[in-house]
């Protein structure tokens, strides 16, 4: 496992992808926190990071596809996928060395934005004056919307041949679990079941999180969605063998 | 016995990929796998390398069955798929050392062997350049040298000399020949000369079934029921009276004034023919034999 984990970080970083990914991530997410009048923390007036966490998800709709199309497309379109499932490895090995590469890809993005809390714990007035429990709970949050995403873009790669292909199903596949739920539990409805519909959706659970509060019901929820996900790539990758 | 194949069928939906197929491969043996494009070559070697499973029937790689024990098949195997599939944007040397660690080499030991796979495979100079940049010839010499890493008992290789050139065929052709002297090879292709040229046995399958399973110098026996010969005269001319000649089976008309005559082999017509040609009148310009050739016998054993 630790070998394929070790080629897909080396093959990130050989590609152009990778760094064009974490580029247009860091610099987007730095021109809404510092630059752009309506969200940049400076005019906004209190010391806290919210617009990293609120826009972050947002651009991981896009930023985390285009890392994890290729993981299994490439494979399958090259043939290469041959090579690796006769060697003497277990196919989740395979799966779980890919999904923890694209993973770890998703923690170098989140890192450099910790320079921000270090930022506005500076800038409050007084110095300190930030929600520093909140801001790690939120941390937390995104680590693991990121991993959820993650393990739906390499299940989304492991149906197709196509990296587009691939990166629209993954895109979509996350948005939909991300707020499409949520969107649909807004729907007038005078019984409790919207209340049902929306804590399906990651929206809900990263909401809870943010608060400073980890719950277990919100971890056992992001863990089995991930659990999920992987288990149908191993599905969709064992149906050769069908 | 290092490769026993069991009356192995593979069914996909209602078609008969491979169906009750049975060989076995000694050790110390270079198995020619033939066939036409479809016989099930590929498929039967997807199964002894553990991608697919077999429907029925099993394959054994020393004493490993692929339906029990996948993984212990797969340390015994080098495999060089069909299209030599390769990670095009790594080093040379950085894909083998990638093969090595999945096959559980490491460190010293596996620098050793990627010094002497190198030499072996002739890629000393080759081997820090990309693989995007190699030619397709030293692209299949890293196939290979990616199946031998691990120095396994067993090599299954899926046509490896298609799409190169005559040179690089008999480059890759010696390489499997001197490869071959200590292990087992199975090696699948079309080409009929390639099995005459590196392999002790043939076994040769259509439309997934087993035609012809011989020793390569006995295969151009297997099919001397009749022998043939191409007649070329000045003129078109009627054969019929060739029918008083004893042996003589049928004949074809391939041009007005060529035919294909068949006999019975054990009978010599040739002098019966030019006898008749000179009563009859016939100006006969070339009378020659056709070589039952491996071509021949793979043609008609794989005619469908």
């Amino acid at each position: 496992m630790f070998t394929i984990f070790q080629k897909e970080i080396r093959s990130f970083l050989s590609s152009l992808i990778a760094y064009m990914v974490l580029i247009v991530f860091l610099a987007g997410i730095g021109a809404f926190v510092w630059i752009f009048p309506d969200t940049n923390v400076l005019d906004y007036g209190y010391a806290d990071m919210d617009t990293v966490f609120r826009l972050s998800p947002y651009l991981f709709l896009f930023f985390i596809p285009a890392i994890t199309m290729r993981s299994f497309a490439e494979e399958k379109k090259s043939g290469t996928i041959e090579l690796l499932f006769t060697l003497p490895v277990r196919d989740w090995e395979i799966i779980l060395g890919k999904y923890l590469a694209g993973l770890a890809l998703v923690l170098l993005a989140i890192l450099p934005t910790v320079l921000y809390y270090y930022s506005i714990y500076q800038l409050g007035e007084p110095v300190g004056n930030i929600d520093t429990a909140g801001t790690i709970g939120s941390y937390i949050g995104l680590f693991l919307l990121g991993a959820v995403f993650t393990s739906i873009g390499i299940f989304a790669s492991s149906l197709t041949e196509n990296q587009i292909t691939a990166f629209i199903l993954a895109f979509f596949l996350c948005f939909i679990i991300y707020q499409g739920f949520g969107l649909l539990a807004s729907l007038d409805d005078s019984t409790g079941f919207s209340y049902l519909v929306v804590q399906l959706g990651i929206e809900h659970h990263y909401a809870t999180i943010r608060k400073g509060l980890i719950d277990s019901r919100d971890l056992v929820y992001f863990f089995s969605l991930i659990f999920l996900m992987l288990l149908l790539t191993k599905t969709v990758l064992g149906s050769r063998k069908w | 016995m290092s490769v026993i194949v069991e009356q192995l069928s593979k069914i996909y939906g209602k078609q008969k990929a491979v169906n009750n197929v049975s060989f076995e491969v000694k050790s110390g043996e270079i198995l020619g796998f033939l066939g036409p494009n479809g016989a099930g070559k590929s498929t039967t070697m997807k199964i002894a390398t553990g991608y697919i499973p077999p429907s029925e029937g099993t394959i054994r790689v020393c004493g490993h069955d692929v339906r029990k024990d996948s993984m212990a098949v797969r340390q015994n195997i080098g495999y060089l798929p069909e299209h030599n599939p390769l990670y095009l944007e790594m080093y040379v040397k950085e894909y083998l050392q990638f093969i090595g660690n999945m096959q559980q080499i490491k460190g010293k030991k596996l620098r050793k062997r990627l010094d002497e796979i190198i030499s072996l495979c002739g890629l000393e100079r080759e081997q820090s350049k990309k693989i995007a940049q190699l030619s397709k010839g030293y692209r299949q010499r890293v196939g290979l040298a990616q199946a031998l890493i691990h120095d396994p008992p067993v090599l299954i290789l899926d046509e490896p000399t298609t799409g190169l050139d005559p040179n690089q065929i008999v480059e890759i052709r010696n390489l499997i020949k001197e490869i071959g002297r200590e292990k087992t090879v199975i090696f699948s292709t079309h080409i009929m000369q390639e099995v005459q040229a590196i392999c002790n046995r043939a076994v040769i399958i259509n439309l997934g079934e087993i035609v012809a399973d011989s020793a390569v110098s006995e295969l151009t026996n297997l099919q001397k029921s009749e022998s043939i010969f191409l007649l070329e005269f000045e003129q078109a001319v009627a054969l019929e009276p060739l029918q008083e000649i004893e042996g003589i089976l049928r004949w074809e008309q391939l041009t007005p004034k060529q035919y294909k005559v068949f006999a019975q082999p054990e009978k010599e017509v040739r002098g019966e023919i030019f006898k008749m040609a000179g009563e009859k009148g016939w100006v006969l310009l070339g009378l020659r034999q056709e070589e039952n050739s491996l071509e021949n016998i793979f043609q008609q054993l794989t005619k469908s």
